[in-house]
């Protein structure tokens, strides 16, 4: 399926926000995830099934002043 | 008379969390992450900027979080907002991501100057602070926007030196000192502090602490200018409770005037 991910269409295996983190490679620990708009805590990353369209953010901390 | 070193509890509060140290520091433009922790324990800075940004796919570089000690507060700030609404959100996504309840607020709409939106800034601050967040509102020097600011629920003022990464100093010093006269919270001199000697200036005419990032970061030894400036906001500050003597027009001797061996 298809998701917006971080503003770019994105092709996706993975039914939940937790294996799609990891499909893309980044690392969970660090990541912070908005789905639709909607933070979702990381223990409800596993249970956080994504549909197909969902608008989905994944942010971090960066350096900054 | 006892000095105020002895008898002064200096204490710097925003919100109720209490600081002994009245230098900020920030995490922009380090050329390395590791610089970040020496470059704290050099400075003895408390609390520290980091920003929020989506992931980059292709820079896997390690979170910022990871580089600064548990000791040192975070304080997340809200750049890229260009609308209190967008200020609003990377706040409530920081907090939730365990940041705590510092936020600065920086809403900027210029993109050339890099300059706040006090508008902006003003209505993030209402409703980030009846949220419970310790608000930290960066803004453009105005005496109206710092009482609308206390009103609003702010922690601090942060009025601008210079703009964001000039190392230009105190250019808005006029309306600096009039907003340190008229503010019952914190004064943080925040932006354009690019030597010392412009951050002691600002804690001696009564600023309650400095943000610096820029000057340090892009030094060439990061440790040891953090610690230059460590000394300078200590030495301002001092000196701003010693109740420094006026400016004279005319010489006043410090030696006896009366001639030597001459009556």
């Amino acid at each position: 399926m298809h998701i917006i991910l971080n503003g770019e269409q994105t092709a996706i295996t993975s039914q939940t926000l937790l294996a799609m983190v990891k499909e893309k490679g980044f690392d969970p620990d660090t990541v912070i995830a908005e789905v639709n708009l909607q933070l979702i805590k990381k223990d409800d990353w596993e249970q956080t099934t994504l549909a197909e369209g969902d608008t989905v953010e994944l942010l971090s901390f960066v350096g900054g002043g | 008379m006892m000095s105020t070193i002895q008898t002064q509890d200096d204490t710097l509060y925003f919100g109720d969390v209490a600081f002994s140290s009245r230098l900020l520091t920030g995490t922009g433009k380090f050329a390395s992450g590791d610089i970040i922790a020496p470059m704290l324990a050099a400075s003895g800075s408390e609390l520290i900027t980091v920003a929020l940004r989506r992931v980059d796919p292709n820079a896997k570089e390690k979170d910022i979080l990871q580089y600064i000690p548990k000791s040192v507060r975070i304080l997340p700030n809200t750049s890229g907002a260009r609308t209190a609404e967008e200020a609003v959100r990377i706040a409530r996504i920081a907090r939730e991501a365990g940041c705590g309840d510092f936020i600065k607020i920086e809403v900027i709409t210029d993109m050339k100057y890099l300059l706040p939106d006090n508008a902006g800034t003003l209505r993030a601050t209402e409703i980030l602070a009846k949220e419970g967040f310790i608000v930290l509102p960066y803004m453009m020097p105005d005496i109206t926007v710092t009482k609308q600011l206390h009103d609003a629920g702010a922690a601090a003022i942060m009025p601008l030196g210079a703009p964001i990464g000039t190392n230009r100093g105190l250019e808005m010093k006029p309306m600096i000192k009039r907003i340190i006269e008229i503010s019952k919270l914190p004064v943080v001199v925040d932006a354009g502090i690019g030597r010392p000697s412009q951050a002691a200036e600002a804690m001696e005419m009564g600023a309650d602490a400095v943000l610096v990032n820029t000057a340090i970061a892009t030094s060439h030894d990061p440790v040891a200018a953090g610690k230059a400036f460590a000394l300078a906001v200590q030495a301002g500050r001092m000196a701003y409770l010693a109740q420094l003597a006026e400016e004279k027009e005319y010489a006043e001797a410090s030696s006896p005037l009366t001639g030597f061996l001459r009556s």
